[in-house]
C-alpha cells in the first residue's frame, strides 16, 4: 500500500522523464493518438462515491462522472463499454493526470486557479456547480456551522475542501481540530464512529455519502454552504483537440436537453426533427463531429447511449437525493448553458 | 590477478608497478577505457532524463523548484510539536511533518525494543504458558499485514465512548474516541531549563559511573551508583527549577463544548499508529533477541550456573552482553524498517512527513520536488540510525576477549 503510493506519485517522475519531447510538441492531439492507438479511454475517477463513481454488484462502474466517461467513448467508438476505470484518490489523482497514467479525470475536482495553470492541467466545462458544506449528527444539537466552534472535523487531504475548512474558520474565528485522513471510507468511517463531530466536503459527496449509511436519517447536512466548488473534467494542459472533444461532449448533453432530445427519442428526432439546430447536432446537416475529430453522429450516438444532462443527472443523482438547483438549465433559472453547437 | 597465491610476506610491498602501454591489448588500459564508457553512458542518461524532464515540465506548465516552500500552506494540521498555523509556509508545515515522523519512530524504537525483549526471552522461558503465548504472539503478529494491524487498532480505538461518555478512572484523566488526556502542568520556561538540567544529570551519571567502574577494575570493590544518580538526574532539575521559582500551575483537562481543553492528550491516530509499530516490529525483534540468546554457547549457562548464579542474573550479566554482538546488526534494519513503515501514517489519520508532503504536492502539483523532500527525510533519518547502530555496534564488539 505505502510502495503501491509512493510508486504513484512518483510515476510523474518516471513518466515525465521518459516521454519523448517530441510527443508534446506534435500538432494534432496526442492524447487521442495514444487512446485511438490502445483501443480504451483510461478515465481517472474516485474510489467509491454513491452517485458519482461506484461499482455495481456486477462490478460495473456506475455514475455521473462515469457517465462522462462512457460519453467519450462512444463519441469515439460508439462504445460505452471502452473505457478503464482507475480510482484516484483526492491526493493521488493529479499525479496520475500528470503522469499519463489516466488520459482524463471525472472525478468531483473543482475548478481553480493553481490547478488550472501550476498543475498543468485545463478544465473543460463544468459539469456540476456544487460548494462545499457540512455533515453532523442529527443527534449532535448543532443547527449551524458556526455552531461547530471547538468542534473536531474529519476532512480527506489533497482537496480544495481542506483548504477551505481553514479559509471559513480563520474568517468566522472558529477553533476546530481537523482529523485528515486519506481514503474517503476511513474518513466518513471515522466520523461515523464519533472520532469527529463533523464530516466536511462537497454537499455533493455529502449527499452521496448520506445515502450510502444504514440509516441516512441519523445524519443532517448542515445549511451552510462555504465554498463554490465547480467540479468539472479535467485533461493535461496543452492538448487543446482533445479538451475541445471533452468540452463540447458537456456542452452537446446540455444542449441536448435545451431541445428536449432524449435517449427515447434522439432516433426518431434525427429522422423527423426538421429544426436545423437539430438537425446540426444530430449530424443530418454540417459536420460539427468532424470538426471534433470524431464520426458526425457523436451526438446521436451519446444521447442513445446516455441520455442527455438531465437523463444522467436524474438517472445518477436524484437517487441520493441531489436536486437540480443551480444545475438547472440556464432557461429554468439554473446555471448550466450551452454555447451553440455551430 | 586472482591466482596470485603467493608468499603472504610480499602482499605487503603488492605486484610490482609496471607502465601502461597504449595498447587494447593492455588489461590496465582495457580496464580504464571501459569504466570511463560506463560512467560516461550513466552520465549521459541522467543529463538526458533531467533536461527531458525539464522540457516535458516545461510543456506541460507545470511549475518547478523549491519556491513554494515560503507560500502560505493553509493546510490543517491535527496535531504539532511546534507552534503551527494553517497560516504559516510549507516548509514549517514539512517541519511539523518531519517532527510528527520522528515523534512516532524515536518512541516505537525504545518501546519496540523494550516489548521485543521481553518477548523474546519470553518465548525461551521454562514456564510453558509463558513460552506458548509468547510464540503465539510472534506467528500471529508476524503474518499479519501492517496496515491491516493499523486499521485494527484505529477501529478499536474510535470504539471507545465519545467525549461525553469518557472513561474517568481517575481524576483528571479521561480516555475517549477523541483520546487520552491526562493531566500536565502549564509548561514554562523555568521547565525548560530543569529539563536541560535533567540531560546534564543524565550525561554526569553516565561518566560518573564510568569513573566508578574504573576504580572497580583497580580495586575490585563493587560501587554504589545510585546515590550519584538519584543527585544528578533528581537533585539537580528540582533545584533549578526551585532556584527559578518553582513554578507549577496544573492544567487539567475538563470537557469543553465538543472537546476536552486543557491537560497533555495523545489522539487515536498517533496510539494507533504507535501501537501498531511498536506491536508489529517487537515481533521481529524477539525472534532476533531470542536468536542472539541461543547463539551464545550453552557452556557459558553452564558454567554460570556453576558459579551459583541464579537463572535471572545469568541471563543480564552473561549471556545478554554476549547475545547483544549477533543482535545489534539485524536490530538495526528492524528500526529502519519501523521509522520507513511508519510511512503508512496517513491510513490511519496520524499526518506524518508523507502524508504533509504528498498534501504538498498534491495542493503545489510539484510532484518531483515532494517526492525528493520525502526521500531527503528518509535518507537522513535511516544514515543517522546506521551510524548510530555502527557506531555501538563496534562499541560493544570491543568487548570480546
Ligand atoms: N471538489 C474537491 C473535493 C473532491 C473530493 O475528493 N471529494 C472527496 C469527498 S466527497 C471524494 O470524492 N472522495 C472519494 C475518494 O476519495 O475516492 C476537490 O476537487 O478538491
Amino acid at each position: 500500500m505505502k510502495a503501491l503510493r509512493l510508486a504513484l506519485t512518483g510515476a510523474i517522475a518516471g513518466a515525465a522523464m521518459l516521454a519523448g519531447p517530441a510527443m508534446a510538441q506534435a500538432p494534432g492531439s496526442p492524447t487521442l493518438d495514444a487512446i485511438r492507438a490502445r483501443g480504451t479511454l483510461v478515465c481517472g475517477v474516485n474510489t467509491g462515491l454513491a452517485g458519482f463513481a461506484q461499482p455495481d454488484s456486477q462490478g460495473v462502474w456506475r455514475g455521473f462522472d462515469v457517465d462522462y466517461c462512457r460519453a467519450v467513448a462512444v463519441a469515439l467508438w460508439n462504445d460505452a463499454s471502452k473505457v478503464r476505470y482507475v480510482p484516484t484518490t483526492a491526493q493521488n489523482r493529479f499525479t496520475a493526470l500528470q503522469s499519463g497514467e489516466v488520459d482524463m479525470l471525472a472525478r468531483n475536482t473543482t475548478w481553480t486557479l493553481s490547478r488550472d495553470t501550476s498543475l498543468g492541467f485545463d478544465f473543460p466545462a463544468i459539469s456540476f456547480f456544487d460548494g462545499q458544506g457540512f455533515m453532523v449528527k442529527a443527534s449532535a444539537g448543532v443547527r449551524t456551522a458556526r455552531d461547530l466552534n471547538g468542534a473536531t472535523i474529519c476532512v480527506q487531504p489533497g482537496t480544495t475542501t481542506e483548504q477551505n475548512l481553514t479559509d471559513w474558520a480563520r474568517s468566522n474565528r472558529i477553533r476546530f481540530t481537523p482529523v485528515v485522513i486519506e481514503r474517503v471510507e476511513e474518513a466518513v468511517g471515522a466520523y461515523v464512529a464519533g472520532r469527529c463531530d463533523a464530516y466536511t466536503t462537497d454537499v455533493s459527496g455529502l449527499a452521496a455519502t448520506r445515502s450510502a449509511q444504514p440509516r441516512p436519517a441519523e445524519h443532517q447536512i448542515l445549511p451552510d454552504v462555504i465554498s463554490k466548488e465547480p467540479l468539472a473534467p479535467a485533461v493535461r494542459h496543452g492538448d487543446q483537440r482533445f479538451a475541445d472533444l471533452v468540452k463540447w461532449i458537456h456542452f452537446g448533453l446540455v444542449g441536448a436537453e435545451e431541445l428536449g432530445i432524449t435517449a427515447a427519442n434522439v432516433q426518431q428526432a434525427a429522422q423527423s426533427d426538421a429544426r436545423p439546430d437539430v438537425q446540426r447536432m444530430l449530424g443530418r446537416s454540417g459536420e460539427l463531429g468532424q470538426m471534433l475529430g470524431v464520426d458526425n453522429a457523436w451526438m446521436v450516438n451519446i444521447i442513445r447511449t446516455l441520455g442527455n444532462y438531465g437523463e444522467i443527472f436524474e438517472r445518477n443523482l436524484a437517487p441520493i437525493g441531489l436536486q437540480r438547483g443551480p444545475n438547472a438549465l440556464w432557461t429554468n433559472g439554473g446555471l448550466q448553458y450551452a454555447p451553440p453547437l455551430r | 590477478m586472482s591466482t596470485s597465491t603467493a608468499d603472504p610476506r610480499q602482499n605487503s610491498a603488492g605486484p610490482p608497478r609496471r607502465p601502461i602501454r597504449l595498447s587494447w591489448s593492455d588489461e590496465r588500459l582495457r580496464g580504464i577505457v571501459w569504466q570511463l564508457l560506463v560512467v560516461g553512458v550513466v552520465l549521459a542518461i541522467a543529463w538526458w532524463l533531467w533536461s527531458n524532464t525539464v522540457h516535458n515540465l516545461e510543456v506541460r506548465r507545470i511549475a518547478t523548484g523549491f519556491g513554494f516552500l515560503d507560500r502560505e500552506a493553509g493546510l490543517p494540521i491535527g496535531e504539532a510539536l511546534i507552534p503551527y498555523e494553517p497560516t504559516d509556509t510549507y516548509f514549517r508545515a514539512l517541519l511539523v511533518g518531519v517532527l510528527n515522523t520522528l515523534k512516532v519512530a524515536v518512541v516505537g524504537v525504545v518501546l519496540a525494543t523494550i516489548l521485543g525483549t521481553l518477548v523474546g526471552i519470553a518465548r525461551l522461558s521454562h514456564n510453558w504458558l509463558l513460552s506458548k503465548i509468547a510464540g503465539f504472539y510472534v506467528e500471529l503478529i508476524r503474518d499479519l499485514p501492517l496496515l491491516l494491524q493499523l486499521l485494527f487498532w484505529y477501529t478499536i480505538l474510535q470504539s471507545l465512548p465519545g467525549p461525553r461518555q469518557a472513561l474517568n478512572p481517575v481524576d483528571g484523566v479521561f480516555l475517549s474516541n477523541r483520546g487520552l488526556l491526562l493531566p500536565f502542568i502549564e509548561w514554562m520556561p523555568a521547565h525548560n531549563w530543569a529539563l536541560l538540567a535533567l540531560v546534564a544529570g543524565f550525561i554526569g551519571t553516565l561518566m560518573t559511573a564510568r569513573a566508578l567502574r574504573a576504580r572497580q577494575y583497580a580495586d575490585g570493590q563493587p560501587r554504589k551508583i545510585w546515590p550519584a544518580a538519584v543527585t544528578l538526574m533528581a537533585g539537580l532539575p528540582l533545584l533549578v527549577w526551585a532556584a527559578l521559582g518553582a513554578p507549577f500551575t496544573p492544567d487539567v483537562p475538563a470537557l469543553r463544548g465538543f472537546n476536552f481543553q486543557g491537560g497533555l492528550i495523545m489522539t487515536p491516530e498517533y496510539f494507533a499508529l504507535l501501537l501498531g509499530l511498536v506491536t508489529y516490529t517487537a515481533g521481529f525483534i524477539a525472534e532476533i533477541v531470542r536468536a542472539g540468546i541461543l547463539a551464545v554457547n550453552q557452556g557459558q549457562w553452564e558454567a554460570a550456573q556453576a558459579l551459583g548464579l541464579r537463572r535471572g542474573d545469568i541471563l543480564k550479566r552473561i549471556v545478554l552482553p554476549q547475545a547483544l554482538r549477533v543482535i545489534v546488526p539485524p536490530m538495526t534494519s528492524q528500526y529502519l524498517n519501523l521509522t520507513k513503515n511508519s510511512s503508512l501514517a496517513v491510513a490511519v489519520g496520524y499526518q506524518d512527513i508523507v502524508s504533509i508532503a504528498n498534501t504538498t504536492l498534491n495542493q503545489t502539483g510539484q510532484a518531483i520536488e515532494g517526492i525528493a523532500i520525502i526521500m531527503l527525510v528518509y535518507l537522513t533519518i535511516s544514515l543517522s540510525i546506521s551510524l548510530f547502530m555502527n557506531w555501538y555496534n563496534a562499541r560493544i564488539a570491543l568487548v570480546e576477549r
